[in-house]
């Protein structure tokens, strides 16, 4: 007898229509009628359009060239793109000074690009020069008038730096106000509380563009004779103080979702309300609430565009300039699939840079 | 210690001095805050008041009864040039409204479709809803109206092509132009008939309801109710004998002529506002639906519910409750991003009154005071009403 010789017969392969790409086409795609129908439908629609967005954007499009007689094909006019790509970047700043703004491109990038490593030792010291250091810097760059620098009025200032210049100090300026005003909302003193509820309930309920109206029609009229701020000021200050309070709110949903034994526990060590907060509370609530604070900044970034209805040039009123300029005729399409484009790719990196902060952040406690 | 007290052999906590004792720091702190704040409102109102006087402007809204002499491109009511400012408010704030249901109606359909379709089990489907969603959410609204106004809708043919896109259906860069109903007498008890069957649901729904808590008997609510919100009104109209008449448009030599006109500026706020939008409420369905655990639905199904069942009783109810609030949400975002209508002109609330009006009175504090009070009661009005609604459904816990 060979019974202690006995071995199972090898497992047999999964059948072959359950596994690789076949099964895959099986349950993705096939895996009804209803849905084969669809899939033969959809599939012949997005070749066919498909193909017609590649040769209008790629196969047919201009490329070469520098003003309009250059655009003679059916396809897109990426001349007009090439062309009107300087003002695009830098609106009106002076030919001769736009090295300042490379310069501060280039620092952002410096300092911002290193955090998408995962073995970078300086974070934290990368990090707190970009929110110290970096719009000092930057300010005298592109402010000027100081250390030999000619000045540059903020009135030529535009386009793509412009759009960063608000958006990085609404960040900077709108995240410490706003957890200000979410732990003011959570402090046991009424009136404080009264207070920060009005502030945030007042600018959350009402559409950007009518404060930004405020900004530069009445507060002019706030100030004290002979202060004047300029719009690009008023702007900034409008923008601050409406994304404060959204942030508030955020940050407020981060301090809720902390147990109170937290809260217990530092008083129980003796901590005061500062230092509780600063060790205790902020760090855990914060890491929650990252990916809330991101689209924060996400829509912070968009809303930087509403500028132009109080007549500054950032990106997509240079765009416009350029679109009804008379020397080019019909780029309207180009121009603001190509605005849209930058717009998406700094908005997609932010949101997707969250998602993986996110996960490396998750480290237990969440309920 | 002086203010240590020595009571039978108890020792009480010392008293802490006042600048360590934390109720009298709070109430210091408060009375400074207060202050402030007072100094603050004071200074601004005396500036204001100064400023006012050194550029001779007059306060009051007495000139809400002033000839406002600007026509506006669209309005609900009749309007023209002899009109007060005051009547551009009303137009304005009637468009605003207008522009926002319908843009919430159309962005809640497409968002829910849209949201359902990110969950396919076809993968194409699932994609392209995806790519959908994320193209949209992550550029500027602004840009997409100024792309649909000014690339799609202007460059279409003038007048004298326009494209037809069904019958008595035209469109070209002037707009859209659709038949216009003309109602006749006796079309009021349609509406009338309209707004019973309205009231008739919500009975039948109550009733429903608390026949299935008492017996367990289902009733068909969805059918029943879609058969009497279309079959009431239809019946009326049919018996008070169709006094409805269209005015369709009719090709002249230029133009068109007749029909109703929906304006471009109309169109691409429309357009823009409703797909970005339902692009959030895509995101906000696909999580409401993922959130409802899929032990819900194989309980359900082991209990003997149908398919329809499941979803109408066990996963809809649940997933409504983590939907509804950011749909709200969503809801106050559209209508206070109706107000970017000022960059294409379309004349809503922000564009004709913060804007036109404005520009011609003059009375900025007065004309935004009342712009923000308008948006901020919406928005408060609104928020009370969904605290309301989040207490009647949160999940009650032990």
């Amino acid at each position: 007898m060979t019974d202690s010789n006995w071995q199972p017969a090898p497992s047999l392969p999964p059948p072959a229509a359950t596994v690789g790409w076949i099964g895959w086409v099986r349950a993705n795609l096939i895996s009804s009628f209803s849905n084969s129908v669809l899939t033969v439908v959809l599939g012949v629609a997005i070749i066919y359009y498909g193909w017609q967005i590649l040769d209008w954007a790629l196969f047919s499009a201009d490329f070469a060239g520098v003003d309009q007689k250059d655009c003679e094909s059916s396809g897109a006019c990426w001349v007009f793109i090439r062309s009107r790509l300087d003002f695009f970047i830098y609106g009106f700043y002076p030919n001769a000074e736009i090295w300042r703004i490379n310069v501060m491109f280039g620092l952002l990038a410096v300092l911002i690009i290193p955090h998408f490593f995962e073995g970078f030792k300086h974070k934290k010291l990368f990090g707190w020069l970009l929110i110290t250091a970096f719009p000092v810097v930057s300010g005298i760059l592109l402010l000027g008038g100081i250390l030999g620098l000619e000045p540059v009025e903020t009135d030529k200032w535009g386009g793509l730096a412009l759009t960063l210049v608000l958006a990085f100090v609404g960040i900077v300026a709108a995240l410490p106000l706003g957890i200000l005003l979410a732990l003011g909302r959570r402090s046991d003193m009424p009136i404080i509380r009264g207070i920060c509820v009005c502030f945030i309930e007042l600018w959350r309920g009402v559409p950007l563009i009518s404060v930004l109206f405020m900004a530069s029609v009445m507060l002019p009229l706030f100030l004290p004779e002979g202060v004047n701020f300029n719009k690009l000021l008023r702007a900034l200050i409008g923008i601050t103080m409406f994304q404060s309070a959204y942030m508030a709110e955020v940050v407020r949903g981060g301090l809720q979702a902390i147990p109170k034994g937290q809260y217990e526990a530092a008083a129980a060590l003796g901590l005061g309300y500062w230092k509780s907060m600063r060790l205790i509370i902020l760090p855990q609530a914060l890491k929650l609430v990252i990916p809330g604070i991101v689209n924060t900044f996400i829509g912070l970034f968009k809303d930087t565009t509403l500028v132009l209805i109080i007549g500054l040039f950032e990106v997509l009123q240079t765009m416009n300039t350029s679109i009804t300029d008379p020397a080019w005729s019909n780029v309207a399409v180009e121009g603001y699939v190509f605005a849209g484009a930058v717009f998406w790719v700094f908005c997609y990196a932010m949101s997707k840079y969250s998602q993986a902060l996110e996960r490396k952040l998750h480290t237990g406690h969440k309920r | 210690m002086a203010d240590q007290q020595n009571t039978g052999g108890v020792t009480m906590p010392s008293k802490p001095p006042p600048w360590n004792d934390p109720v009298v720091r709070s109430i210091v702190f408060q009375i400074v805050a207060l202050i402030l704040l007072a100094w603050f409102f004071w200074t601004i109102f005396q500036n204001t008041l100064t400023n006012m006087e050194t550029r001779g402007i007059s306060t009051g809204f007495a000139f809400l009864n002033r000839e406002a002499g600007f026509g506006i491109l669209m309005s609900l009511i009749e309007y023209d040039e002899s009109h007060t400012y005051g009547r551009t408010f009303v137009v304005g704030l009637l468009n605003t409204i207008l522009v926002s249901v319908l843009g919430i109606i159309i962005a809640t359909i497409l968002g829910f479709v849209m949201g359902v379709a990110r969950l396919s089990d076809n993968w194409i489907v699932a994609r392209l809803a995806s790519i959908y969603v994320e193209t949209l959410r992550n550029i500027p609204l602004l840009l997409q109206l100024f792309f649909w106004y000014t690339a799609v809708l202007q460059a279409l043919p003038g007048p004298r092509s326009s494209l037809k896109l069904s019958e008595n259906i035209y469109l070209n860069n002037r707009g859209l132009n659709i038949p216009k109903p003309i109602f006749q007498d006796g079309f009021e008890f349609v509406w009338i008939a309209l707004l019973v069957a309205i009231a008739g649901i919500f009975v039948l729904l109550r009733w429903a309801t608390k026949r299935l808590d008492e017996t367990g008997h289902t009733f068909p609510v969805f059918w029943t109710s879609v058969g009497l919100f279309i079959g009431l009104p239809l019946l009326v109209f049919l018996i008070m004998g169709l006094p409805l008449n269209f005015e369709v448009a009719r090709a002249t030599r230029f133009s068109l002529s007749g029909g109703a006109n929906l304006i471009p500026e109309f169109i691409a706020l429309l357009i823009g506002l409703s797909t970005y939008t339902a692009a959030f409420i895509a995101e906000i369905v696909r999580a409401g639906i993922l959130a409802v655990s899929h032990g819900q639905t194989e309980a359900a199904r082991s209990l003997g519910l149908r398919h329809g069942q499941t979803l109408q009783l066990i996963v809809i109810p649940q997933a409504m409750r983590v939907i509804i609030p950011p749909l709200t949400s969503q809801y106050l975002n559209l209508t206070k991003n109706s107000s970017l209508a000022a960059a294409i002109a379309y004349p809503d609330l922000v564009s004709v009154f913060a804007g036109t009006t404005l520009n011609q009175a003059g009375q900025a504090l007065e004309i935004i005071g009342m712009v923000m009070a308008v948006y901020l009661s919406l928005s408060l009005g609104i928020s009370f009403l969904m605290n309301l609604y989040n207490k009647k459904m949160a999940l009650v816990e032990r």
